[in-house]
């Protein structure tokens, strides 16, 4: 229990201001100077000096308001994103799941997609196939399973999503306000499957915004506010300060 | 100050190679599978498509230069499509190429997986549609009352590598540069249909004024596609062509790899 498993060491995280050069070749090469200087200079800030650490077999919240960088946090762990200061250390393999239909292709099939998502997130084909009718079950989509996901209801793509990640055995397990959209029997069921996770003792990073599903699944919280960190702790004292800071 | 320092990442990871290539098999499967999805729908009208353009190009030009223009030459469709086909396979992969990344954006925004798997799917998709059009070259072939020789086990192999590379590093440079700059979609299409008709494809090298000749070889298809082209119309490889084509092959890789490198870890940010 006491060996982290993500460190993140006064980790900061700046984007240029890239418009200018989406904005296409004549626009830059015309505007040289200035784009050279503002791509040097306009930075966007979004995480600024953040450290905490993340113990193998805990959970931990992610909680701030829209904007925050949370999902920076998320992005930086699960290695799509590079921090510009200080150190990010993840030692296990990580299990996103990000927002809907993420590593999602809408013209294949729910089945195409298991085998799709399970192996971009690392695994093998033959170790899909082990889980593929588990995941299938899990997911109840029974039919649909064959049709492509466009098809599907945002709530049909949540349950594929994390019916995918609750059947792989994920070690490390980052999870963004995914359950929001499943109905009330999928939610709870993706919360018992986290809380047996948690007594299987997987690392979960659970950003969410409802404070319930935090308080019954997470140990500690992590309060993230104007990119930096504002309070990280057992989670009810986090959550409850997290809760006043509306009222005040 | 604590400045840019490397990612530690997967401290605990114990792969050797076995599993690593199992898994890049798989990966590598898996889109080209869904690749070949997203394009046709079904990969059987795509192998008839990947047939049906070069074919249909060919056919006009014939027209064009043979019946119209009246050139002097023998066996001019059969000329054509040698040329055409390993052409097709070049265009194909890079004109694609410049949107792979950002049609797979809501892959690369959330998984972290080697990025230059998505253009080698591309260009490795476009090789196996090439290698599925040989046997029509091989029936041109009949018509004009020739016979593949031995010759074509070692210079098919060679010729595709050579291709292969050439394709990736190009691609891999597109795709990576097409993320900061988007209209370099258009300057690739543009660019594309400028080197066709700088490559001697419907016209042999042989009939470039000799003032231009020493600069045919600043094409870098050019020696490609008349290495292709004499391999099926006379059984003939010429070390000096492979050697220049598989030079150009091993830049344009270098290029590319060191441009996606450079770039790479930025992709989710733009996306």
């Amino acid at each position: 229990m006491s060996e982290p498993v993500v460190v993140f060491k006064n980790v900061g995280k700046s984007y240029p201001q890239y418009n200018h050069i989406t904005g296409g070749l004549k626009n830059f090469i015309f505007h040289l100077p200035t784009a050279l200087k503002t791509l040097r200079t306009a930075r966007y800030e979004s995480l600024r000096d953040l450290s905490f650490e993340v113990q193998s077999g805990e959970c931990l919240g992610v909680i701030g308001r829209n904007g925050a960088g949370k999902s920076t946090t998320l992005g930086l762990i699960a290695g799509v994103l590079k921090q510009t200061l200080g150190d990010v250390i993840v030692k296990k393999r990580v299990f996103p799941l990000l927002e809907l239909g993420a590593g999602f292709n809408h013209d294949l099939t729910g089945r195409e997609n298991i085998y799709l998502n399970g192996i971009l997130m690392g695994m093998t084909k033959a170790e899909v196939a082990c889980k593929e009718t588990e995941i299938i079950e899990f997911s109840e989509l029974g039919e649909f399973i064959n049709q492509p996901i466009r098809v599907y209801s945002s709530g049909m793509l949540a349950r594929l999503g994390f019916s995918v990640v609750a059947c792989l055995e994920p070690e490390l397990l980052l999870i963004d306000e995914i359950l929001a959209v499943g109905d009330m029997e999928f939610q709870k069921k993706c919360l018992d499957k986290m809380l047996a996770f948690k007594q299987k003792g997987v690392t979960m990073i659970f950003v969410s915004h409802s404070m319930e599903d935090v308080k019954r699944i997470c140990d500690r919280a992590l309060w993230i506010e104007n990119h930096m960190l504002k309070q990280i702790g057992p989670v009810q004292d986090v959550v409850q300060a997290y809760a006043q800071s509306f009222h005040s | 100050m604590l400045a840019m320092r490397g990612r530690k990442q997967y401290g605990n990871r114990r792969y050797n190679l076995k599993p690593r290539l199992r898994y890049m098999l798989d990966l590598i499967s898996i889109l080209t599978h869904k690749d070949l999805k997203v394009r046709y729908k079904s990969s059987m009208l795509g192998y008839l498509w990947s047939i049906a353009n070069p074919l249909a190009f060919a056919f006009v030009f014939y027209i064009a230069f043979k019946v119209i223009m009246k050139i002097q030459m023998e066996g001019y469709a059969l000329f054509l499509i040698a040329g055409l086909f390993p052409w097709q396979w070049f265009a194909n992969s890079v004109t694609v190429t410049p949107t792979v990344f950002l049609a797979n954006a809501s892959i690369i925004k959330k998984v972290n997986f080697s990025r230059n798997i998505l253009p080698f799917t591309i260009v490795l998709q476009d090789m196996l549609h090439f290698i599925l059009s040989i046997p029509v070259i091989v029936l041109f072939m009949f018509i004009y009352h020739k016979t593949p020789g031995w010759i074509w086990l070692v210079g098919i192999p060679v010729l595709l590598i050579i291709q292969f590379i050439m394709a990736y590093g190009i691609a891999l440079a597109i795709s990576s540069i097409n993320l900061f700059f988007r209209d370099l979609e258009r300057l690739t299409a543009l660019g594309v249909t400028l080197l066709f008709y700088f490559t001697p494809i419907f016209y042999p090298e042989t009939m470039i004024p000799v003032k231009y000749q020493q600069l045919i070889n600043f094409n870098p298809l050019t020696p490609l596609i008349i290495s292709w082209r004499n391999l099926f119309l006379h059984n003939q490889l010429d070390g000096m062509y492979l050697a220049i084509s598989l030079g150009y092959g091993l830049v344009f890789l270098g290029i590319g790899f060191w441009i996606y490198r450079k770039l790479a870890w930025k992709f989710a940010e733009v996306l």
